[in-house]
């Protein structure tokens, strides 16, 4: 399991400039990005390798932020390799409500964020068909 | 139970009403003898001083209102010579030209004797600190409550609003017990106070008295729960002196308006009819015992009720309900009328807080209602579908309360601004 810091953005122009902005100032490098949206507000998700400070750097700037628990799944690069993963994760009867990609440099290797409705059933269904899962301490590895 | 001026304030209901009519009568041939404006319109409905002999003749005289004021300005509607006035306040005016009252030495003694009321039915002694961050200068809300807070003598805090931080500064080191500001203020300071890591048990305060703003029940109780004080209301206007018209007692039901200065009616604002006390309506007032601006039925558009049940407090003076909102705060929004004070209520009640604006427009012929909110960290999870149902819930609760349907915009925390004095709650731009 890794963490997720989940950042609340105004629908305005410059919300999401503002957010990098201070976390590029402060030296936080984010290994993983994704933004939902509905019409009136955003949500930015981020994928950090040192949670706590940035959660700190998010609070003294005023951004409203939550952090959560998330699932990052090797994904052999080959076709079906996504199926396989999502193939465990419904004999196990576990919901993905999102995902997104995640930046790594292992070569043939593709890495994938899981928000799922179920964090450790889904995990050990994972181990039990052969995936590979990264944890929080990996990350600066990847 | 401690009352500033205990036998006037406890008076019987006959003695209030011998006071009054004297008063009446006399404050009507003052008027009649010194301001010609006024005895133009009672020459114009046929009326002289005769013929208004006790408060049951008042019905009988016509209105002043804030136009009226407009066009006497500046010295029209002044009673006494102006070598006997000794001081202007002057309104900050949400609508329109300023207003300018003028007072003789006595006069701001009659005020601040009101203002001393106010703080006595707070709890305030001579033994407390009370810091005054209403505006000092034309603004009537320092200046009353300062000359209050002497009378009674506490340690006065002249601080005025703005420099929150040191507002903080001066509450934290002079330990103090009272603190007299707008609510809306208040509640900025609470929100300060909470960043700043103090908690309510770290805050010497124990009473508030807020007023110069329309505010909520819901509004009193975060702001009670944000400092750990009693929050008390008072009511004035810069017109009848300033604050202390009326004020609250520990009851917290309603203001006691100070009868044996100010004879209060409620009206139907259409019809100018009095209405029985108990219906709403629109107060009026007729000022008895000040000389250098005697208004007499001064429409002040601020819709409340009046109750002359018996209160715990043991005074006497019949008390007011919070204005609803002031008639001129009214919007007319798709035919419906809108008091921004009922948003407020729906937000308060949602767990929302009061940092919020409204924003009306027109689009395509029609009028639009955008309530804009901040979001807060308590509000906020990942699940995209919570936030937007506890949205379309705040927007239900709005239609449900107003009768037609607002959009909700979240926005990000600190992007409202926040207030010193008076809120700015509503951006109309319908140009009509």
């Amino acid at each position: 399991m890794v963490k997720q810091i989940s950042v609340f953005l105004e629908n305005k122009p410059g919300s999401l400039m503002e957010m990098t902005r201070v976390l590029g100032e402060n030296g936080i490098d984010m290994r993983a990005f994704s933004l939902a949206e509905t019409s009136d507000f955003g949500i930015a998700r981020l994928i950090v390798d040192d949670v706590y400070k940035t959660t700190t750097i998010l609070k003294d700037a005023g951004f409203i932020h939550s952090v959560s628990s998330v699932l990052a799944v090797e994904i052999p690069d080959v076709p079906g390799g996504l199926c396989h993963v999502l193939e465990a994760l419904k004999n196990e009867k576990v919901n993905v409500e999102y995902m997104y990609a995640f930046l790594g440099t292992k070569k043939d290797t593709a890495y994938m964020i899981f928000k799922v409705t179920h964090d450790r059933e889904a995990a050990a269904a994972l181990t039990r068909s052969g995936i590979v899962m990264a944890e929080q301490e990996d990350l600066s590895e990847l | 139970m401690p009352y500033y001026q205990e036998s006037i304030e406890t008076a019987p209901r006959e003695q209030i009403r011998q006071w009054q009519d004297e008063r009446l009568v006399k404050q009507v041939r003052h008027v009649w003898d010194n301001v010609p404006y006024y005895r133009r319109k009672m020459e114009e409905k046929g009326l002289t001083p005769d013929d208004i002999r006790s408060v049951d003749d008042l019905c009988k005289l016509p209105f002043l209102s804030k136009a009226d004021l407009r066009e006497a300005y500046p010295y029209g509607l002044v009673g006494t010579p102006l070598k006997d006035c000794v001081r202007i306040q002057s309104t900050s005016g949400t609508t329109g030209k300023r207003v300018v009252a003028f007072y003789t030495k006595e006069d701001i003694d009659l005020w601040e004797d009101c203002c001393a009321r106010a703080i006595v039915a707070a709890g305030g002694t001579n033994e407390d600190v009370c810091q005054i961050s209403y505006g000092y200068g034309l603004f009537t809300g320092g200046p009353g409550l300062n000359g209050g807070s002497h009378k009674v003598g506490c340690l006065t805090v002249p601080t005025s609003s703005g420099n929150t931080e040191r507002q903080i500064m001066f509450i934290m080191d002079l330990s103090a017990t009272i603190l007299c500001c707008t609510p809306s203020y208040a509640a900025y300071i609470a929100e300060t106070m909470k960043e700043m890591g103090l908690t309510p048990d770290k805050i010497p305060l124990k009473a508030g008295i807020f007023g110069a703003e329309a505010w909520s029940e819901e509004m009193r109780h975060d702001i009670e729960k944000g400092l750990g004080i009693k929050a008390y209301d008072i009511y004035g206007l810069t017109e009848l002196s300033g604050p202390g018209v009326a004020f609250e007692c520990s009851a917290q039901t309603g203001m006691h308006i100070n009868e044996d200065h100010f004879i209060a009616e409620i009206i139907d604002p259409d019809t100018g009819e009095v209405l029985p006390d108990g219906c709403q309506g629109e107060l009026v007032f007729t000022a008895i015992t000040k000389k250098a601006f005697p208004l007499i039925r001064y429409r002040t558009r601020d819709i409340c009720v009046l109750s002359r049940e018996k209160c715990p407090c043991g005074r006497t003076h019949v008390k007011m309900s919070k204005p609803r909102g002031r008639s001129d705060d009214m919007l007319i929004i798709r035919g419906v009328n809108v008091f921004p004070s009922q948003i407020e209520t729906v937000l308060l009640n949602k767990g929302y807080s009061a940092n919020y604006q409204i924003i009306v427009d027109r689009v395509n012929h029609s009028d639009t209602l955008d309530v804009q909110v901040e979001m807060t960290q308590e509000m906020f999870t990942d699940n995209m579908g919570d936030i937007s149902k506890r949205q379309k819930d705040l927007a239900d609760g709005l239609r449900s309360m107003l009768g037609i349907g607002a959009k909700v915009t979240l926005v990000a925390p600190k992007s409202i601004v926040r207030s010193e004095g008076k809120a700015v709650r509503v951006i109309d731009k319908r140009k009509i």
